[in-house]
């Protein structure tokens, strides 16, 4: 379902991708691994559409379509979902009210009728016992004044209502203790479907502990350096980094 | 098919879609004031001779003052002798009933979603239209006057009711109070009156829709609201001008009165013309508005909603004279293109335990300038009083401006303060965030900015809060590029 080719990214003239190749099929999780400064927020970002990035050669396609040329709120409605690293606040607009915009525009664009107040409601209550949320959480401002693992949840809790073909997971485990670690892993493992991929980003090992991915990349210095199965991740939480620098690429 | 430029075509009259005119026949004085014009006028609305005693003592004192320029605000001399200082659809019937009115204007109001038949969209709030410079119709009226309510045109009342508009005209804005207000004192035309006697509570919004539909003319209106004691009213007024290259004069005044244990809630939803890309045209609108918690436990509640007029100077304020009285101002203010606003509130504390609010959302955007400019004053007999002010500011682009000027002074030192406020700048990141979702860019912004202003919107009749909603939303298209 994605095929990424080749992509170069900089960010103020700056390359900070030097041509990653990736193959994402519908089932799969991928787990991009790597030290800090790799690449790793920004290969995300990109997918996304985060505009101040600027790809300067490769192309990613998505579902047969080139996903450079469409706007960020295109790739959402085609089933794109991002938890972020850093989720942003939104004064003043209920998680609700936000959440069911956001699904009745991805509706909307598949062609499907929205929800209505009732009906969403009950999706709502039905995903909240998955990530164990509390109602109040829901009927807050989005994001304003959750602690830093409540907005991972949030981000979790989103990703579940709004049901996308492809998730991606960007350091979803930074800040987490380690119970959160747990509901949010067990969360993202509910959600894994046959049709469904994920993308796990993510600079440590132990959420791999969770969430057990199919395939694991590491990522040093804009390039994919490494890739192989679970077994990967022990052994780069066994080596660390380091190494990867001083080892030929294969 | 449409070609691309007629779709931007639409697009761009979509921005402000009250621009339109109304070709209707009008009775207008000769431009320019001087005593033969303000005579006129009070001929023909046929009023008593007090009130062309007391517009003319206006006018005298007016000769004697000079335009203000404290304000935040820049704009060309004003030439009031070019002014039209009346105008009205001449085949307008003295009364203002239902059946008389022009089927022109009928249509003009209901192209502003505004139906001046009683069964129509606002069934529940009663509407006084004033179209230039008269009140063309009120609707509910019979239904009010059962429970002893008068609401209707200013002129109606000078004429049926002068005891009340004797007594409390220029009780809270005398006409002698400042050079925009003195000027309506001298020349207002028309506006609307209510008074709810002791004890009523209104069982429905009142509301008057302002319309400046003629050229050159200035608008003039004044409201007086009289709570007796124990009375209840929540009244809201709206406002649209066509589109012209020209400026156009709006200096209403604005008096409300709250006896013992009296509420009155007051809002507005301000839409006048804000002029175009380049600041041609629009309207001036500098309005004094003024309520007076004279009773014991009285309540005046401000709210506003102003994205409209090319520079506006307005501070809707409090005099809170009664013991235990209570004054409250909410304000959203948008600016946008090259609009100017100016405007905040003054809360006046001489009772015993009076206590003010004041929640202030200015929203900036273009090349748009927006004042917060409020005083709270306590005087020396206001034991225990207590204020609450909270001024934030949104930024949108980088081209706008934001500034505020709080003035507290104080001379009891029982008194409890509290100031907030805020900067914040419409960040990328919440955009991306919103589109990342699915939402649109321009989705996004109109959530942002109407969660920014929800404090303020709660205030609003449910009704009108989503127009409010709405009409921020058109106002900000295109604001973010």
């Amino acid at each position: 379902m994605l095929e990424i080719r080749n992509l170069h990214v900089s960010a103020n003239n700056k390359p900070i991708l030097k041509g990653i190749s990736l193959s994402l099929k519908r089932g799969e999780v991928h787990s991009i691994m790597g030290p800090n400064g790799s690449g790793k927020s920004t290969l995300a970002q990109v997918l996304a559409g985060r505009a101040s990035y600027e790809v300067t050669d490769g192309e990613i396609i998505y579902e047969g379509q080139n996903l450079l040329d469409m706007a960020p709120e295109d790739r959402a409605r085609e089933g794109i979902f991002m938890a972020f690293q850093y989720p942003v606040e939104i004064r003043g607009v209920s998680n609700m009210y936000f959440l069911r915009a956001a699904l009745n525009a991805i509706r909307k664009h598949r062609g499907d009728e929205e929800v209505d107040a009732m009906d969403f409601l009950a999706l709502v209550r039905s995903k909240m016992k998955l990530l164990q949320m509390d109602e109040a959480l829901i009927n807050r401002a989005v994001n304003e004044g959750f602690s830093g693992g409540e907005k991972k949840r949030n981000e979790i809790f989103q990703l579940a209502v709004l049901e996308p073909s492809l998730a991606i997971l960007d350091e979803t485990d930074s800040g987490l203790d380690i119970d959160a670690l747990r509901i949010v892993a067990q969360g993202v493992n509910a959600l894994r479907t046959p049709d469904r991929a994920f993308l796990v980003i993510t600079h440590y090992q132990r959420l791999l502990n969770h969430i057990v991915p199919d395939f694991v990349h590491v990522l040093s210095e804009g390039r994919i350096v490494l890739s192989g199965d679970k077994s990967l991740a022990l052994e780069l939480e066994d080596k660390g980094y380091a190494w990867l620098e001083k080892e030929p690429v294969a | 098919m449409p070609t691309e430029t007629q779709q931007i075509h639409e697009l761009a009259n979509q921005e402000y879609k009250y621009g339109f005119y109304t070709d209707v026949e009008a009775d207008a004085v000769p431009p320019g004031l001087n005593e033969d014009i303000i005579r006129l006028i009070s001929e023909k609305k046929g009023e008593p001779e007090f009130m062309l005693e007391w517009r003319l003592k206006a006018y005298r004192h007016w000769l004697t003052l000079e335009e203000p320029h404290w304000s935040n605000v820049t704009y060309p001399p004003i030439d009031y002798q070019s002014i039209i200082y009346y105008s009205a659809p001449s085949k307008q019937a003295k009364t203002t009933s239902l059946e008389d009115v022009d089927p022109d204007i009928l249509e003009t109001y209901r192209k502003l979603g505004i139906p001046l038949e009683e069964q129509g969209l606002l069934a529940g709030v009663a509407v006084d239209a004033v179209f230039d410079s008269v009140s063309v119709a009120t609707t509910f009226k019979e239904k009010l006057a059962e429970l002893g309510i008068i609401f209707g045109s200013f002129s109606e009342a000078v004429r049926n009711h002068p005891d009340l508009v004797k007594k409390y005209l220029g009780s809270v804005v005398p006409h002698s109070d400042n050079f925009f207000a003195c000027l309506n004192a001298a020349v207002f035309s028309d506006g609307s009156f209510c008074y709810v006697p002791k004890g009523v509570r209104c069982p429905m919004e009142l509301s008057t829709y302002f319309r400046i539909n003629a050229a050159k003319t200035g608008q003039f209106e004044r409201t007086l609201i009289i709570a007796d004691e124990g009375a209840y009213v929540s009244y809201l007024e709206g406002c649209t001008a066509p589109m012209r290259d020209e400026n156009q004069l709006h200096a209403a005044v604005v008096e409300l009165v709250a006896l013992d244990n009296a509420e009155i809630k007051y809002s507005t939803i301000q839409n006048w013309y804000p002029g175009d890309d380049e600041g041609r045209g629009g309207i001036y609108n500098f309005v004094t508005k003024r309520g007076k918690c004279a009773g014991v436990n009285s309540k005046i509640s401000w709210t506003q909603v102003e994205t409209g007029s090319a520079i506006t100077w307005k501070y809707p304020s409090c005099i809170l004279q009664g013991d235990n009285s209570v004054g409250e101002f909410y304000s959203v203010a948008l600016t946008k293109k090259r609009q100017q606003a100016d405007t905040g509130t003054k809360m006046i504390h001489i009772g015993k335990n009076t206590r003010s609010t004041i929640v202030s959302k200015g929203i900036s955007a273009g090349f748009g300038q927006n004042t917060y400019r409020g005083l709270v004053k306590i005087l020396g007999g206001a034991e225990n009083a207590r204020n609450y002010t909270q001024c934030d500011s949104m930024l949108i682009g980088d081209k706008c401006g934001a500034h505020t000027f709080p003035y507290i002074e104080i001379k009891n030192s029982t008194a409890q303060m509290e100031h907030e406020a805020s900067t914040s700048k419409i960040g990328e990141d919440q955009i991306f965030y919103c589109q990342q979702r699915g939402l649109a860019v321009e989705d996004a912004i109109s959530m942002i900015v109407n969660g920014f202003c929800k404090e303020v919107f709660k205030e609003l009749p449910m009704e009108f809060a989503v127009e409010a909603q709405k009409l921020l939303s058109v106002s900000l298209e295109g604001s973010v590029g």
